[in-house]
Protein backbone atom coordinates (compact mmCIF):
# COMPACT_ATOMS: atom_id res chain seq x y z
CA UNK A 1 0.00 0.00 0.00
CA UNK A 2 1.37 3.33 -1.01
CA UNK A 3 -0.14 5.05 2.03
CA UNK A 4 1.05 2.72 4.77
CA UNK A 5 3.07 5.51 6.33
CA UNK A 6 -0.19 7.27 7.29
CA UNK A 7 -0.12 6.03 10.81
CA UNK A 8 -1.06 8.49 13.52
CA UNK A 9 -1.53 5.97 16.30
CA UNK A 10 2.05 5.90 17.55
CA UNK A 11 3.74 8.42 19.78
CA UNK A 12 6.12 9.72 17.12
CA UNK A 13 3.77 9.89 14.16
CA UNK A 14 5.51 11.11 11.02
CA UNK A 15 4.18 14.34 9.47
CA UNK A 16 0.99 13.71 7.53
CA UNK A 17 0.91 13.83 3.75
CA UNK A 18 -0.97 17.14 3.76
CA UNK A 19 1.50 18.66 6.25
CA UNK A 20 4.38 17.75 3.95
CA UNK A 21 2.59 19.08 0.88
CA UNK A 22 1.82 22.39 2.61
CA UNK A 23 5.43 22.67 3.72
CA UNK A 24 6.59 22.01 0.17
CA UNK A 25 4.32 24.70 -1.24
CA UNK A 26 5.46 27.22 1.37
CA UNK A 27 9.11 26.49 0.55
CA UNK A 28 8.44 26.88 -3.15
CA UNK A 29 6.65 30.20 -2.71
CA UNK A 30 9.39 31.50 -0.42
CA UNK A 31 12.07 30.40 -2.90
CA UNK A 32 10.21 32.21 -5.68
CA UNK A 33 9.98 35.35 -3.56
CA UNK A 34 6.19 35.25 -3.64
CA UNK A 35 5.68 35.15 0.14
CA UNK A 36 7.71 36.30 3.12
CA UNK A 37 7.81 33.62 5.84
CA UNK A 38 7.88 36.33 8.52
CA UNK A 39 4.63 37.71 7.09
CA UNK A 40 3.11 34.23 7.39
CA UNK A 41 4.15 34.11 11.05
CA UNK A 42 2.59 37.56 11.62
CA UNK A 43 -0.68 36.46 10.01
CA UNK A 44 -0.87 33.34 12.19
CA UNK A 45 -0.12 35.44 15.28
CA UNK A 46 -2.93 37.83 14.36
CA UNK A 47 -5.53 35.07 14.18
CA UNK A 48 -4.25 33.18 17.22
CA UNK A 49 -3.80 36.17 19.50
CA UNK A 50 -5.23 39.45 18.16
CA UNK A 51 -8.77 38.60 17.09
CA UNK A 52 -11.28 36.31 18.69
CA UNK A 53 -14.67 36.23 20.37
CA UNK A 54 -13.52 38.56 23.13
CA UNK A 55 -13.75 41.39 20.60
CA UNK A 56 -17.39 40.62 19.91
CA UNK A 57 -18.02 40.14 23.63
CA UNK A 58 -16.85 43.69 24.21
CA UNK A 59 -19.28 44.93 21.54
CA UNK A 60 -22.16 43.03 23.13
CA UNK A 61 -21.37 44.12 26.69
CA UNK A 62 -21.19 47.75 25.58
CA UNK A 63 -24.55 47.39 23.84
CA UNK A 64 -26.03 46.21 27.16
CA UNK A 65 -24.85 49.20 29.19
CA UNK A 66 -24.80 52.02 26.65
CA UNK A 67 -28.17 52.67 24.94
CA UNK A 68 -26.67 55.18 22.50
CA UNK A 69 -24.08 52.65 21.40
CA UNK A 70 -26.77 49.97 21.07
CA UNK A 71 -28.83 52.24 18.84
CA UNK A 72 -25.80 52.95 16.65
CA UNK A 73 -24.87 49.28 16.57
CA UNK A 74 -28.31 48.29 15.34
CA UNK A 75 -28.44 51.14 12.80
CA UNK A 76 -24.86 50.85 11.44
CA UNK A 77 -22.90 48.00 12.96
CA UNK A 78 -19.93 48.52 10.63
CA UNK A 79 -19.33 52.01 12.02
CA UNK A 80 -20.15 51.08 15.61
CA UNK A 81 -17.69 48.17 15.78
CA UNK A 82 -15.08 50.21 13.88
CA UNK A 83 -15.33 52.78 16.68
CA UNK A 84 -14.14 50.03 19.04
CA UNK A 85 -11.22 49.30 16.70
CA UNK A 86 -12.57 46.20 14.96
CA UNK A 87 -12.09 46.45 11.21
CA UNK A 88 -10.71 44.37 8.38
CA UNK A 89 -11.38 41.48 6.04
CA UNK A 90 -14.63 39.58 6.63
CA UNK A 91 -15.95 42.57 8.55
CA UNK A 92 -16.36 45.04 5.70
CA UNK A 93 -20.14 45.27 6.15
CA UNK A 94 -21.45 44.34 9.58
CA UNK A 95 -24.99 43.90 10.80
CA UNK A 96 -26.00 43.29 14.41
CA UNK A 97 -29.25 41.42 15.08
CA UNK A 98 -30.74 41.40 18.58
CA UNK A 99 -32.36 38.52 20.39
CA UNK A 100 -35.53 39.32 22.32
CA UNK A 101 -37.94 37.27 24.40
CA UNK A 102 -39.80 36.37 21.19
CA UNK A 103 -37.06 36.35 18.50
CA UNK A 104 -33.91 34.24 18.37
CA UNK A 105 -31.29 34.87 15.68
CA UNK A 106 -28.96 32.22 14.26
CA UNK A 107 -26.16 32.78 11.73
CA UNK A 108 -24.91 30.40 9.05
CA UNK A 109 -23.20 30.49 5.67
CA UNK A 110 -24.64 27.71 3.52
CA UNK A 111 -22.49 28.58 0.48
CA UNK A 112 -19.07 28.64 2.14
CA UNK A 113 -18.08 29.69 5.64
CA UNK A 114 -18.61 33.47 5.90
CA UNK A 115 -18.01 34.67 9.44
CA UNK A 116 -17.22 38.07 11.04
CA UNK A 117 -13.47 37.68 11.59
CA UNK A 118 -12.74 41.08 13.20
CA UNK A 119 -15.24 40.50 16.03
CA UNK A 120 -15.27 36.70 16.38
CA UNK A 121 -11.93 35.54 14.91
CA UNK A 122 -11.82 32.42 12.76
CA UNK A 123 -14.89 30.16 12.75
CA UNK A 124 -14.94 26.88 14.67
CA UNK A 125 -14.76 23.65 12.69
CA UNK A 126 -18.45 22.87 13.25
CA UNK A 127 -19.49 26.21 11.73
CA UNK A 128 -17.63 25.23 8.52
CA UNK A 129 -18.93 21.65 8.57
CA UNK A 130 -21.15 20.20 5.87
CA UNK A 131 -23.76 19.32 8.53
CA UNK A 132 -24.09 22.83 9.98
CA UNK A 133 -24.14 24.46 6.53
CA UNK A 134 -26.79 22.05 5.27
CA UNK A 135 -29.10 21.78 8.25
CA UNK A 136 -29.23 25.19 9.92
CA UNK A 137 -31.60 26.65 7.33
CA UNK A 138 -33.97 23.66 7.15
CA UNK A 139 -33.84 22.43 10.75
CA UNK A 140 -32.59 25.22 13.01
CA UNK A 141 -34.33 23.79 16.07
CA UNK A 142 -32.70 20.40 15.54
CA UNK A 143 -29.28 22.04 15.17
CA UNK A 144 -29.82 24.15 18.28
CA UNK A 145 -30.78 21.03 20.24
CA UNK A 146 -27.37 19.54 19.37
CA UNK A 147 -25.88 22.53 21.20
CA UNK A 148 -28.20 21.93 24.14
CA UNK A 149 -30.29 24.95 23.19
CA UNK A 150 -34.02 24.29 23.23
CA UNK A 151 -36.34 27.19 22.44
CA UNK A 152 -40.07 27.37 23.18
CA UNK A 153 -42.28 27.12 20.09
CA UNK A 154 -43.48 30.70 20.59
CA UNK A 155 -39.97 32.04 20.03
CA UNK A 156 -39.50 32.78 16.32
CA UNK A 157 -36.16 31.71 14.88
CA UNK A 158 -34.57 34.00 12.32
CA UNK A 159 -31.77 32.33 10.42
CA UNK A 160 -29.34 34.63 8.61
CA UNK A 161 -27.62 32.93 5.67
CA UNK A 162 -24.54 35.08 4.95
CA UNK A 163 -24.73 34.94 1.16
CA UNK A 164 -23.11 38.34 0.42
CA UNK A 165 -20.40 40.40 2.14
CA UNK A 166 -22.60 41.32 5.11
CA UNK A 167 -21.43 39.65 8.29
CA UNK A 168 -23.86 39.04 11.13
CA UNK A 169 -23.33 39.37 14.88
CA UNK A 170 -26.06 38.18 17.23
CA UNK A 171 -26.64 40.42 20.24
CA UNK A 172 -27.84 38.02 22.95
CA UNK A 173 -30.22 39.11 25.66
CA UNK A 174 -28.51 40.36 28.78
CA UNK A 175 -28.76 37.61 31.40
CA UNK A 176 -31.08 38.38 34.30
CA UNK A 177 -29.44 39.17 37.60
CA UNK A 178 -26.48 41.01 36.08
CA UNK A 179 -27.55 44.55 36.95
CA UNK A 180 -24.63 45.00 39.34
CA UNK A 181 -21.93 43.90 36.87
CA UNK A 182 -19.72 46.38 35.03
CA UNK A 183 -18.94 46.22 31.32
CA UNK A 184 -15.83 44.07 31.70
CA UNK A 185 -17.61 41.56 33.92
CA UNK A 186 -20.51 41.45 31.47
CA UNK A 187 -18.16 40.84 28.54
CA UNK A 188 -16.84 37.76 30.37
CA UNK A 189 -20.36 36.30 30.24
CA UNK A 190 -20.66 36.59 26.44
CA UNK A 191 -19.77 33.42 24.56
CA UNK A 192 -18.84 32.88 20.93
CA UNK A 193 -21.80 30.55 20.46
CA UNK A 194 -24.07 33.21 21.95
CA UNK A 195 -22.93 35.61 19.23
CA UNK A 196 -23.48 33.02 16.47
CA UNK A 197 -26.84 32.13 17.97
CA UNK A 198 -26.28 28.47 18.76
CA UNK A 199 -26.46 29.24 22.49
CA UNK A 200 -28.42 31.53 24.75
CA UNK A 201 -26.63 33.18 27.64
CA UNK B 1 -25.66 22.75 0.40
CA UNK B 2 -28.41 24.47 2.40
CA UNK B 3 -31.27 22.02 3.03
CA UNK B 4 -29.39 18.81 2.16
CA UNK B 5 -30.12 15.80 4.35
CA UNK B 6 -27.80 12.97 5.28
CA UNK B 7 -24.74 14.96 6.34
CA UNK B 8 -24.89 13.87 9.97
CA UNK B 9 -25.11 15.74 13.25
CA UNK B 10 -23.27 18.94 14.07
CA UNK B 11 -20.40 18.14 16.39
CA UNK B 12 -19.53 21.10 18.65
CA UNK B 13 -16.11 20.79 20.30
CA UNK B 14 -15.55 22.18 23.79
CA UNK B 15 -12.63 24.61 24.09
CA UNK B 16 -11.79 24.28 20.43
CA UNK B 17 -8.34 25.64 19.51
CA UNK B 18 -8.04 28.26 16.75
CA UNK B 19 -6.15 25.66 14.67
CA UNK B 20 -5.99 21.90 15.11
CA UNK B 21 -2.86 21.26 13.02
CA UNK B 22 0.23 23.31 12.35
CA UNK B 23 -0.24 23.02 8.59
CA UNK B 24 -3.69 24.65 8.84
CA UNK B 25 -2.03 27.81 10.16
CA UNK B 26 0.33 27.88 7.21
CA UNK B 27 -2.49 27.34 4.68
CA UNK B 28 -4.49 30.24 6.08
CA UNK B 29 -1.42 32.47 6.10
CA UNK B 30 -0.36 31.41 2.58
CA UNK B 31 -3.81 32.21 1.20
CA UNK B 32 -3.75 35.65 2.80
CA UNK B 33 -0.16 36.47 1.80
CA UNK B 34 -0.35 34.93 -1.67
CA UNK B 35 -0.29 37.13 -4.79
CA UNK B 36 -3.51 35.35 -5.82
CA UNK B 37 -5.40 37.19 -3.07
CA UNK B 38 -7.61 40.12 -3.96
CA UNK B 39 -10.67 38.67 -5.63
CA UNK B 40 -12.72 36.87 -2.98
CA UNK B 41 -15.28 35.72 -5.54
CA UNK B 42 -12.67 34.04 -7.72
CA UNK B 43 -11.31 32.29 -4.63
CA UNK B 44 -14.76 31.03 -3.68
CA UNK B 45 -15.39 29.85 -7.21
CA UNK B 46 -12.10 27.97 -7.21
CA UNK B 47 -13.07 26.14 -4.01
CA UNK B 48 -16.52 25.37 -5.43
CA UNK B 49 -14.87 23.92 -8.50
CA UNK B 50 -13.54 21.00 -6.46
CA UNK B 51 -15.64 18.03 -7.67
CA UNK B 52 -18.55 17.36 -5.31
CA UNK B 53 -17.60 13.92 -3.99
CA UNK B 54 -14.07 15.10 -3.18
CA UNK B 55 -15.33 18.43 -1.80
CA UNK B 56 -17.64 16.76 0.70
CA UNK B 57 -14.81 14.60 2.00
CA UNK B 58 -12.30 17.42 2.47
CA UNK B 59 -11.78 19.62 5.50
CA UNK B 60 -12.03 23.38 5.21
CA UNK B 61 -8.27 23.94 5.02
CA UNK B 62 -7.80 21.06 2.59
CA UNK B 63 -10.20 22.90 0.25
CA UNK B 64 -8.30 26.13 0.76
CA UNK B 65 -5.02 24.38 -0.02
CA UNK B 66 -6.31 22.73 -3.18
CA UNK B 67 -7.80 26.01 -4.42
CA UNK B 68 -4.63 27.96 -3.62
CA UNK B 69 -2.49 25.58 -5.69
CA UNK B 70 -4.89 25.83 -8.60
CA UNK B 71 -5.01 29.62 -8.46
CA UNK B 72 -1.24 29.93 -8.28
CA UNK B 73 -0.99 27.98 -11.52
CA UNK B 74 -3.92 29.76 -13.15
CA UNK B 75 -2.44 33.14 -12.22
CA UNK B 76 0.91 32.21 -13.73
CA UNK B 77 2.76 32.50 -10.41
CA UNK B 78 4.00 28.91 -10.40
CA UNK B 79 3.96 26.10 -12.94
CA UNK B 80 2.63 22.58 -12.55
CA UNK B 81 6.23 21.44 -12.90
CA UNK B 82 7.31 23.59 -9.97
CA UNK B 83 4.45 22.24 -7.85
CA UNK B 84 5.47 18.71 -8.81
CA UNK B 85 9.19 19.09 -8.20
CA UNK B 86 9.12 21.72 -5.45
CA UNK B 87 11.99 23.43 -7.28
CA UNK B 88 11.68 27.13 -8.12
CA UNK B 89 12.57 28.28 -11.62
CA UNK B 90 12.86 31.74 -13.13
CA UNK B 91 13.66 35.08 -11.52
CA UNK B 92 12.91 35.67 -7.84
CA UNK B 93 10.04 38.06 -7.08
CA UNK B 94 9.60 40.39 -4.12
CA UNK B 95 6.83 39.36 -1.69
CA UNK B 96 3.77 41.57 -1.98
CA UNK B 97 3.13 41.47 1.77
CA UNK B 98 5.95 42.12 4.24
CA UNK B 99 5.75 41.14 7.91
CA UNK B 100 5.68 44.83 8.86
CA UNK B 101 2.68 45.44 6.61
CA UNK B 102 0.61 42.58 8.00
CA UNK B 103 -1.19 44.38 10.89
CA UNK B 104 -2.29 47.29 8.68
CA UNK B 105 -3.25 44.95 5.86
CA UNK B 106 -5.44 42.82 8.11
CA UNK B 107 -7.12 45.88 9.68
CA UNK B 108 -7.73 47.68 6.36
CA UNK B 109 -11.43 48.32 6.03
CA UNK B 110 -12.41 47.51 2.46
CA UNK B 111 -15.88 47.95 1.03
CA UNK B 112 -17.94 46.17 -1.60
CA UNK B 113 -20.39 49.09 -1.82
CA UNK B 114 -20.52 50.88 -5.19
CA UNK B 115 -22.79 53.40 -6.91
CA UNK B 116 -26.11 52.16 -8.20
CA UNK B 117 -29.89 52.57 -8.04
CA UNK B 118 -32.13 49.97 -6.42
CA UNK B 119 -35.39 48.91 -8.08
CA UNK B 120 -36.95 47.35 -4.98
CA UNK B 121 -37.83 48.96 -1.66
CA UNK B 122 -38.07 47.63 1.87
CA UNK B 123 -41.37 45.77 2.21
CA UNK B 124 -41.60 44.79 -1.46
CA UNK B 125 -42.56 41.20 -2.20
CA UNK B 126 -40.02 39.55 -4.46
CA UNK B 127 -39.37 36.11 -5.84
CA UNK B 128 -35.95 34.54 -6.30
CA UNK B 129 -35.65 33.67 -9.96
CA UNK B 130 -35.37 30.06 -11.01
CA UNK B 131 -31.78 30.41 -12.19
CA UNK B 132 -29.27 27.60 -12.54
CA UNK B 133 -25.99 29.09 -13.75
CA UNK B 134 -23.10 26.68 -14.22
CA UNK B 135 -20.57 29.18 -12.85
CA UNK B 136 -20.32 31.00 -9.56
CA UNK B 137 -23.45 32.42 -7.96
CA UNK B 138 -24.55 33.41 -4.48
CA UNK B 139 -28.19 32.47 -4.97
CA UNK B 140 -28.59 29.27 -2.94
CA UNK B 141 -30.50 26.46 -4.63
CA UNK B 142 -33.00 26.21 -1.76
CA UNK B 143 -34.27 29.78 -2.34
CA UNK B 144 -34.75 29.55 -6.12
CA UNK B 145 -38.36 30.09 -7.12
CA UNK B 146 -39.36 31.10 -3.58
CA UNK B 147 -41.08 34.36 -2.61
CA UNK B 148 -40.10 36.64 0.24
CA UNK B 149 -40.10 40.23 1.45
CA UNK B 150 -37.33 42.79 1.08
CA UNK B 151 -36.13 43.36 4.62
CA UNK B 152 -33.27 45.79 3.87
CA UNK B 153 -31.67 47.57 0.90
CA UNK B 154 -27.89 47.84 0.92
CA UNK B 155 -27.10 49.85 -2.23
CA UNK B 156 -25.12 48.34 -5.07
CA UNK B 157 -22.42 45.79 -4.24
CA UNK B 158 -19.81 44.02 -6.35
CA UNK B 159 -21.67 41.24 -8.19
CA UNK B 160 -20.01 37.86 -7.56
CA UNK B 161 -21.50 36.17 -10.63
CA UNK B 162 -19.48 38.58 -12.77
CA UNK B 163 -16.51 39.27 -10.53
CA UNK B 164 -15.67 35.59 -9.98
CA UNK B 165 -15.22 35.06 -13.72
CA UNK B 166 -13.11 38.05 -14.68
CA UNK B 167 -16.13 40.04 -15.79
CA UNK B 168 -15.35 43.00 -13.57
CA UNK B 169 -17.24 44.22 -10.54
CA UNK B 170 -20.52 44.92 -12.39
CA UNK B 171 -22.14 46.35 -9.20
CA UNK B 172 -25.77 45.40 -8.65
CA UNK B 173 -28.22 46.39 -5.88
CA UNK B 174 -28.10 44.07 -2.88
CA UNK B 175 -31.04 43.28 -0.59
CA UNK B 176 -31.72 41.25 2.50
CA UNK B 177 -34.80 39.16 1.69
CA UNK B 178 -36.76 37.33 4.38
CA UNK B 179 -38.40 34.02 3.42
CA UNK B 180 -40.91 32.29 5.68
CA UNK B 181 -39.61 28.86 6.68
CA UNK B 182 -42.86 27.38 5.34
CA UNK B 183 -42.30 28.99 1.94
CA UNK B 184 -38.90 27.32 1.74
CA UNK B 185 -39.55 23.97 3.41
CA UNK B 186 -43.28 23.37 3.34
CA UNK B 187 -46.04 23.14 5.92
CA UNK B 188 -44.07 21.09 8.43
CA UNK B 189 -41.83 24.08 9.18
CA UNK B 190 -42.71 26.21 12.23
CA UNK B 191 -45.04 29.06 11.27
CA UNK B 192 -43.02 31.83 12.87
CA UNK B 193 -39.55 30.84 11.67
CA UNK B 194 -37.84 32.52 8.74
CA UNK B 195 -34.57 32.60 6.82
CA UNK B 196 -32.98 35.82 5.56
CA UNK B 197 -30.61 35.84 2.59
CA UNK B 198 -28.60 38.63 1.02
CA UNK B 199 -29.49 38.61 -2.67
CA UNK B 200 -28.49 40.74 -5.64
CA UNK B 201 -31.13 42.32 -7.86
CA UNK B 202 -30.51 40.06 -10.89
CA UNK B 203 -31.55 37.12 -8.69
CA UNK B 204 -34.95 38.71 -8.01
CA UNK B 205 -38.22 39.55 -9.73
CA UNK B 206 -41.37 41.23 -8.39
CA UNK B 207 -43.78 38.77 -6.74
Amino acid sequence: MAHDHHDHDHGQAPPSDIALRVKALESLLVDKGLVDPAALDAIVDHFEHKVGPRNGARVVAKSWVDPDFRARLLADATAAVADLGYTGAQGEHMRAVENTSTIHNLVVCTLCSCYPWPVLGLPPVWYKSNAYRARTVIDPRGVLAEFGTVLPDEVAIRVWDSTAELRYLVIPERPVGTEELDEAALAALVTRDGMIGTARL
Amino acid sequence: MGGMHGLGPVAPEADEPVFHEGWEKRVLALVIASPTRGNIDAGRHQRESIPGPAYLGMTYYERWFAALRAMLVKGGFVTEGELESGLARGPKATPRLSAEAVPASLARQGSYLRDGTSAFRTGDRVRARNLHPTGHTRLPRYARGRAGVVEACHGAHVFPDSHAHGGGEDPRPLYTVRFAARELWGPQAPARDSVCLDLWEPYLEPA
